[in-house]
Protein backbone atom coordinates (compact mmCIF):
# COMPACT_ATOMS: atom_id res chain seq x y z
CA UNK A 1 0.00 0.00 0.00
CA UNK A 2 1.46 3.34 -1.05
CA UNK A 3 -0.08 6.99 -0.13
CA UNK A 4 0.57 10.39 -0.76
CA UNK A 5 3.95 12.54 -1.54
CA UNK A 6 4.40 14.62 1.76
CA UNK A 7 5.72 17.76 1.31
CA UNK A 8 7.27 19.72 4.04
CA UNK A 9 9.11 22.87 4.15
CA UNK A 10 12.04 22.91 6.96
CA UNK A 11 11.67 26.36 9.01
CA UNK A 12 14.63 27.89 10.98
CA UNK A 13 12.45 27.91 14.16
CA UNK A 14 10.92 24.61 13.55
CA UNK A 15 14.58 23.52 13.83
CA UNK A 16 15.22 25.04 16.75
CA UNK A 17 12.29 23.78 18.55
CA UNK A 18 13.06 20.30 17.70
CA UNK A 19 16.52 20.62 18.50
CA UNK A 20 15.68 22.08 22.64
CA UNK A 21 13.38 19.72 22.99
CA UNK A 22 16.13 16.72 22.69
CA UNK A 23 18.47 18.83 24.56
CA UNK A 24 20.67 19.50 21.42
CA UNK A 25 23.75 21.81 22.26
CA UNK A 26 25.51 22.03 19.01
CA UNK A 27 25.25 25.46 17.75
CA UNK A 28 24.74 24.56 13.88
CA UNK A 29 20.97 23.86 15.13
CA UNK A 30 20.72 26.92 17.02
CA UNK A 31 23.02 29.59 16.43
CA UNK A 32 22.62 31.04 12.62
CA UNK A 33 25.78 32.73 12.15
CA UNK A 34 27.62 29.75 13.68
CA UNK A 35 26.57 27.41 11.24
CA UNK A 36 26.98 30.08 8.20
CA UNK A 37 30.67 29.97 9.68
CA UNK A 38 30.33 26.33 9.19
CA UNK A 39 29.33 26.60 5.36
CA UNK A 40 25.75 25.77 5.55
CA UNK A 41 23.48 28.58 4.14
CA UNK A 42 21.20 27.98 7.27
CA UNK A 43 20.38 26.02 10.58
CA UNK A 44 21.46 22.40 10.16
CA UNK A 45 18.68 20.08 11.51
CA UNK A 46 19.75 17.24 13.55
CA UNK A 47 19.40 13.85 11.96
CA UNK A 48 16.51 13.02 14.25
CA UNK A 49 14.68 16.02 12.74
CA UNK A 50 13.59 13.31 9.98
CA UNK A 51 10.68 12.30 12.48
CA UNK A 52 9.11 15.74 11.33
CA UNK A 53 9.34 16.18 8.30
CA UNK A 54 8.98 12.29 7.61
CA UNK A 55 7.01 11.43 10.67
CA UNK A 56 3.74 13.14 9.32
CA UNK A 57 3.57 11.16 6.90
CA UNK A 58 4.01 8.07 9.05
CA UNK A 59 1.20 9.46 11.18
CA UNK A 60 -0.72 9.78 8.03
CA UNK A 61 -0.73 6.37 6.93
CA UNK A 62 -1.03 4.50 10.44
CA UNK A 63 -4.42 6.50 10.35
CA UNK A 64 -5.29 5.13 6.52
CA UNK A 65 -8.72 4.10 7.62
CA UNK A 66 -8.14 0.67 5.34
CA UNK A 67 -5.71 -0.49 7.96
CA UNK A 68 -8.07 -0.14 10.83
CA UNK A 69 -5.03 0.31 13.30
CA UNK A 70 -5.96 0.38 16.98
CA UNK A 71 -3.95 3.68 17.72
CA UNK A 72 -4.62 3.50 21.53
CA UNK A 73 -3.05 0.25 21.80
CA UNK A 74 -0.35 1.06 19.06
CA UNK A 75 3.50 1.06 20.55
CA UNK A 76 6.73 2.41 18.75
CA UNK A 77 8.72 -1.12 18.70
CA UNK A 78 11.09 -0.15 16.21
CA UNK A 79 12.84 2.49 14.49
CA UNK A 80 15.98 2.57 11.58
CA UNK A 81 17.22 5.96 9.82
CA UNK A 82 20.06 6.12 7.29
CA UNK A 83 21.12 9.48 6.39
CA UNK A 84 22.43 11.56 2.73
CA UNK A 85 22.68 14.44 2.57
CA UNK A 86 22.16 17.32 5.56
CA UNK A 87 18.54 19.11 5.75
CA UNK A 88 19.17 22.87 6.40
CA UNK A 89 16.33 25.10 7.01
CA UNK A 90 14.69 26.23 3.96
CA UNK A 91 15.02 22.73 2.47
CA UNK A 92 11.66 21.48 0.91
CA UNK A 93 11.64 17.64 1.97
CA UNK A 94 9.47 15.16 -0.23
CA UNK A 95 8.77 12.03 1.22
CA UNK A 96 7.05 9.29 -0.11
CA UNK A 97 5.80 6.42 2.49
CA UNK A 98 4.79 2.83 1.83
CA UNK A 99 3.22 -0.17 4.28
CA UNK A 100 6.22 -2.76 3.73
CA UNK A 101 5.08 -5.57 5.75
CA UNK A 102 2.13 -6.83 8.03
CA UNK A 103 2.69 -9.63 10.65
CA UNK A 104 1.17 -11.21 13.69
CA UNK A 105 3.05 -12.63 16.47
CA UNK A 106 1.67 -13.37 20.00
CA UNK A 107 -1.32 -11.95 19.73
CA UNK A 108 0.11 -8.19 18.53
CA UNK A 109 0.12 -7.08 14.80
CA UNK A 110 3.29 -5.84 14.00
CA UNK A 111 3.60 -3.07 11.09
CA UNK A 112 6.43 -2.13 9.22
CA UNK A 113 6.58 1.47 6.93
CA UNK A 114 9.25 2.45 4.90
CA UNK A 115 10.11 5.70 3.74
CA UNK A 116 11.96 7.84 1.25
CA UNK A 117 12.62 11.50 1.66
CA UNK A 118 14.46 13.65 -0.58
CA UNK A 119 15.24 17.52 -0.94
CA UNK A 120 14.23 19.93 -3.64
CA UNK A 121 17.72 19.09 -5.27
CA UNK A 122 16.31 15.03 -5.57
CA UNK A 123 19.08 13.90 -3.03
CA UNK A 124 18.09 11.73 -0.69
CA UNK A 125 17.83 13.10 3.69
CA UNK A 126 16.96 10.03 4.69
CA UNK A 127 15.55 6.40 4.50
CA UNK A 128 13.81 5.22 7.55
CA UNK A 129 12.10 2.20 8.25
CA UNK A 130 9.22 2.27 10.95
CA UNK A 131 7.73 -0.74 13.18
CA UNK A 132 4.84 -0.69 15.51
CA UNK A 133 2.92 -2.79 17.11
CA UNK A 134 -0.77 -3.47 18.31
CA UNK A 135 -1.81 -4.95 21.73
CA UNK A 136 -4.90 -6.67 21.87
CA UNK A 137 -7.79 -4.97 23.89
CA UNK A 138 -8.14 -6.69 27.34
CA UNK B 1 39.99 9.69 15.10
CA UNK B 2 41.35 7.59 17.73
CA UNK B 3 38.09 7.44 19.71
CA UNK B 4 36.30 6.33 17.66
CA UNK B 5 38.58 2.63 17.57
CA UNK B 6 37.26 -0.69 17.74
CA UNK B 7 36.87 -1.43 21.41
CA UNK B 8 36.50 2.09 22.62
CA UNK B 9 33.51 3.65 24.37
CA UNK B 10 32.12 6.70 23.57
CA UNK B 11 31.15 9.42 26.21
CA UNK B 12 28.20 8.48 28.32
CA UNK B 13 25.27 10.59 27.95
CA UNK B 14 23.26 10.71 31.44
CA UNK B 15 20.08 13.01 31.26
CA UNK B 16 16.98 13.33 33.90
CA UNK B 17 13.91 14.08 31.31
CA UNK B 18 12.03 16.70 33.22
CA UNK B 19 7.93 16.47 34.10
CA UNK B 20 6.77 18.34 31.24
CA UNK B 21 9.65 16.97 28.44
CA UNK B 22 6.90 14.88 26.67
CA UNK B 23 4.66 18.16 25.96
CA UNK B 24 7.21 19.65 24.29
CA UNK B 25 8.36 16.72 22.33
CA UNK B 26 5.09 16.34 20.87
CA UNK B 27 5.20 19.86 20.26
CA UNK B 28 8.38 19.84 18.14
CA UNK B 29 7.59 16.64 16.59
CA UNK B 30 3.69 16.30 16.24
CA UNK B 31 3.22 13.04 18.21
CA UNK B 32 0.31 14.14 20.38
CA UNK B 33 -0.61 10.19 21.23
CA UNK B 34 -3.11 10.49 24.45
CA UNK B 35 -0.52 7.90 26.05
CA UNK B 36 2.69 10.62 26.20
CA UNK B 37 0.14 13.19 27.69
CA UNK B 38 -2.22 11.90 29.76
CA UNK B 39 -1.58 9.97 32.59
CA UNK B 40 -5.28 8.39 33.28
CA UNK B 41 -5.29 7.78 29.57
CA UNK B 42 -2.17 5.90 30.11
CA UNK B 43 -2.72 3.73 32.91
CA UNK B 44 -6.31 2.83 30.78
CA UNK B 45 -4.56 0.70 28.61
CA UNK B 46 -2.70 -0.51 30.98
CA UNK B 47 0.97 1.64 30.77
CA UNK B 48 2.44 2.68 34.08
CA UNK B 49 1.80 6.31 33.05
CA UNK B 50 2.71 8.87 30.64
CA UNK B 51 5.53 7.39 28.86
CA UNK B 52 8.20 8.91 27.02
CA UNK B 53 7.90 8.82 22.86
CA UNK B 54 10.26 6.44 21.60
CA UNK B 55 11.60 8.39 19.28
CA UNK B 56 12.79 11.16 21.83
CA UNK B 57 14.58 8.23 23.69
CA UNK B 58 16.43 7.56 19.77
CA UNK B 59 17.40 10.72 19.92
CA UNK B 60 19.40 10.58 23.42
CA UNK B 61 21.00 7.96 21.42
CA UNK B 62 21.40 9.96 18.06
CA UNK B 63 22.74 13.32 20.28
CA UNK B 64 25.34 11.06 21.83
CA UNK B 65 26.46 9.81 19.13
CA UNK B 66 26.88 13.30 17.33
CA UNK B 67 28.40 14.33 19.79
CA UNK B 68 31.12 11.72 20.21
CA UNK B 69 31.51 11.62 16.31
CA UNK B 70 31.89 15.45 15.49
CA UNK B 71 28.71 16.97 14.63
CA UNK B 72 25.59 15.60 12.85
CA UNK B 73 26.79 14.93 9.61
CA UNK B 74 29.00 12.46 10.77
CA UNK B 75 25.12 9.88 11.80
CA UNK B 76 24.55 8.28 9.12
CA UNK B 77 22.58 5.01 10.67
CA UNK B 78 20.75 4.36 13.54
CA UNK B 79 18.58 1.53 14.32
CA UNK B 80 16.86 0.80 17.60
CA UNK B 81 14.41 -1.53 19.02
CA UNK B 82 12.26 -0.31 22.23
CA UNK B 83 12.41 -2.66 24.94
CA UNK B 84 10.16 -1.67 27.20
CA UNK B 85 8.39 2.26 28.33
CA UNK B 86 10.46 4.83 29.82
CA UNK B 87 8.88 7.67 32.09
CA UNK B 88 9.49 11.05 32.47
CA UNK B 89 11.61 12.50 35.54
CA UNK B 90 14.18 9.41 35.69
CA UNK B 91 17.47 9.47 34.48
CA UNK B 92 18.09 7.73 31.00
CA UNK B 93 22.04 6.99 30.16
CA UNK B 94 23.30 6.20 27.07
CA UNK B 95 26.11 3.98 26.90
CA UNK B 96 27.65 3.29 23.53
CA UNK B 97 31.17 1.05 22.17
CA UNK B 98 32.59 1.02 19.13
CA UNK B 99 32.49 -2.97 17.76
CA UNK B 100 34.61 -1.97 14.45
CA UNK B 101 35.44 -0.09 12.05
CA UNK B 102 34.25 -0.97 8.19
CA UNK B 103 34.06 1.07 5.28
CA UNK B 104 35.19 4.54 6.55
CA UNK B 105 32.62 4.08 9.85
CA UNK B 106 32.53 3.41 12.93
CA UNK B 107 30.33 0.80 14.11
CA UNK B 108 28.91 1.61 17.06
CA UNK B 109 26.30 -0.56 19.91
CA UNK B 110 24.36 1.42 22.22
CA UNK B 111 21.94 0.90 25.15
CA UNK B 112 19.71 3.11 26.58
CA UNK B 113 19.37 2.53 30.50
CA UNK B 114 16.47 3.79 32.89
CA UNK B 115 16.14 2.53 36.43
CA UNK B 116 18.86 -0.17 35.99
CA UNK B 117 16.24 -1.68 32.93
CA UNK B 118 17.28 -1.54 29.07
CA UNK B 119 14.40 0.64 27.14
CA UNK B 120 16.45 0.24 24.21
CA UNK B 121 19.03 -2.13 23.88
CA UNK B 122 21.02 -2.98 20.75
CA UNK B 123 20.73 -0.24 19.43
CA UNK B 124 23.74 -0.05 16.02
CA UNK B 125 24.77 3.28 14.97
CA UNK B 126 27.41 3.89 11.53
CA UNK B 127 29.86 6.57 12.39
CA UNK B 128 31.59 8.23 9.13
CA UNK B 129 34.77 8.52 10.35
Amino acid sequence: MAFPLHSYAVGREKVREYARAVGETDPLHLDLEAARAAGHPDLVAPPMFAVVYAGAAFERAMREPELRIDLAMLLHSGQEFEWGELVIAGDEIATRIELADVSERLGMRFYAFTSVSTNQRGEQVCRGTWTVLVRPRA
Amino acid sequence: MSELESGSELPRLAVTPDRYVTYRYAGASGDFNPIHLDDEFARSVGLPGRILHGLYTMALIARAQTEAAGGPGRLKRLAVQFRGPALPEHEITVSSSVTEQRDGRAIVTATATQQGKAVVRGATAELEL
